[in-house]
């Protein structure tokens, strides 16, 4: 078994064994996707019963929550899929890394504009320098510096590397950055209201949000690979079979 | 092993020797803090409670930005003209190597920058209670900045233009440091016990100490192949 699962990795790392392979498998995530976004939404928003304290306007929690999730998710899968290029220098993998980085980017800002919304009707400002917000917006920070500096290399190869050696040095002071941040609230602000009650969960009300987190990774998953399809076709543009794919077409 | 520590010491000896040939460079980092410290009464306010008030925060964004702007010149000249290739090529460990660039580098503009805090630390009205701990936070901090900044450069010391790009990727891992040095300086200056972060201070400055050196190294020979 263990074989076959490594003549399959192998496989998977041939570049045109993926654009072939996921030619197949993102209608399959993208139509799931699109299926658990609209249960998500029909559970959320028709379903679920207003929350006691904050009425109708929790329910963007259900955005919010999810793309928090992600923006981590996917930083995390930038670091591992960088390393993994780094260590066994697999160029499906840089591929990978490189396509995740503005999903990831997209993800925490959305995050971060969902929080703003909410943070309005409930803390009655656009912005609280609370730590998860701010530890969020520094991993935003995090995001722009990878893909800057992917974007300032002109070789993609370097660039894949350099820019995995980034996300690896931000993966080591993502905690210390989290820690320190939360520290500094606390220490700063403690009397503010930054974080409300929040009753234990009713299912009615934690069923769509864990049906939008299957969704989004199932989002991410699709759309990474159409990302990584171009990027595949870009970086073996002088590969025969490129070329072929592309004549053919035409 | 002791030959490592030979290297070392050889290439610290060099780097203090060219940095000593080009002294002039070494002061710019140094005024650039100096002026911009002056900004912030003009900008704000002359009144000493307020300035009080800012000094921690304010010398220490300064002293990280102004660290920040010396780093670029840290594998520059070496890169440019070759050099670092053949300490690259050199048949010990790299990261003892970029240990010694780091640590000479931060000799010539860290150390300066400590010495002079505490002047301005008197410019901004901060009490004199807070000035120990003021020199203590830079003498830990400082070295942290050189190191995780090193990285960066080493990322972008083949890009024609690395100088925005290097605060874009350094600044933001900077962000514990300033944390943890303006609250001790804050703590010290309102007469509170500040040894928790000084302890914050010296575990992250040897947590630096040990990864960084790697990262540079691998950093360096990504932009030197």
């Amino acid at each position: 078994m263990w074989n076959a699962l490594w003549k399959f990795l192998h496989k998977l790392a041939s570049p045109k064994y993926f654009y072939n392979i996921s030619a197949k498998l993102i209608p399959w995530f993208s139509w799931t996707a699109l299926f658990l976004i609209l249960a998500a939404v029909y559970f959320g928003l028709v379903k679920a019963p207003p929350d006691y304290q904050q009425g109708e306007s929790y329910r963007i929690i259900y955005v919010h929550v999810p793309a928090a999730w992600m923006s981590m998710f996917i930083y995390m899968v930038m670091a591992i899929t960088g390393a993994i290029g780094l260590i066994w220098k697999m160029k499906l993998a840089d591929v990978m890394a490189a396509s995740s980085a503005p999903i990831g980017a997209s993800f925490t800002f959305l995050a971060l504009v969902t929080g703003s919304l909410w943070g309005k009707p409930m803390w009655g400002t656009w912005w609280v320098w609370d730590a998860r917000l701010t530890a969020e917006l520094i991993l935003l920070f995090l995001y722009f510096g990878v893909m800057a500096l992917n974007a300032a290399i002109e070789d993609k190869r370097n660039a894949a590397r350099a820019s995995a050696v980034l996300a690896l040095v931000g993966v080591v002071n993502i905690p210390i950055i989290h820690y320190s941040v939360e520290w500094w609230n606390t220490l700063h602000q403690g009397a503010t209201i930054t974080k409300f009650d929040r009753p234990s969960m009713d299912m009615s009300m934690l069923l769509p949000l864990l049906l939008m987190a299957f969704a989004f990774k199932f989002y991410y998953a699709s759309v990474v690979m159409k990302r990584a399809r171009v990027e595949v076709l870009e970086r073996e543009k002088n590969s025969t079979w490129v070329q072929e794919e592309i004549m053919g077409k035409a | 092993m002791s030959s490592s520590f030979q290297a070392f010491f050889t290439l610290l000896k060099r780097d203090l020797t060219l940095s000593y040939r080009h002294r002039a460079e070494l002061l710019n980092p140094l005024l650039f803090f100096v002026i911009v410290i002056t900004l912030f009464p003009l900008g704000v306010t002359p009144d000493p409670k307020t300035l009080e008030l800012m000094a921690p925060g304010v010398i220490w964004v300064a002293a990280l930005l102004a660290a920040m702007l010396s780093l670029d010149s840290l594998f520059r000249g070496d890169f440019e003209d070759g050099a670092l290739e053949q300490i690259a090529l050199n048949h010990h460990p790299l990261a003892v190597l970029v240990l010694a660039k780091v640590f000479a580098h931060w000799l010539v503009s860290g150390l300066p920058l400590i010495l002079l805090a505490p002047l301005l630390g008197v410019l901004l009205f901060l009490p004199s209670e807070a000035m120990t701990t003021l020199v203590a936070t830079l003498a830990l901090g400082t070295p942290v900045l050189s190191l995780v900044g090193a990285i960066g450069v080493a990322l972008t010391v083949g890009l024609r233009r690395g100088g925005v790009l290097l605060s874009l990727l350094v600044l933001p891992l900077y962000i514990p440091v300033l944390i943890f040095a303006a609250n001790a300086v804050n703590h010290a200056a309102g007469g509170m016990d500040v040894s928790g972060q000084l302890y914050f201070l010296g575990a992250l400055l040897m947590l630096a100490l040990t990864l960084s050196p790697f990262a540079i190294a691998a950093a360096l020979r990504i932009s030197l192949s």
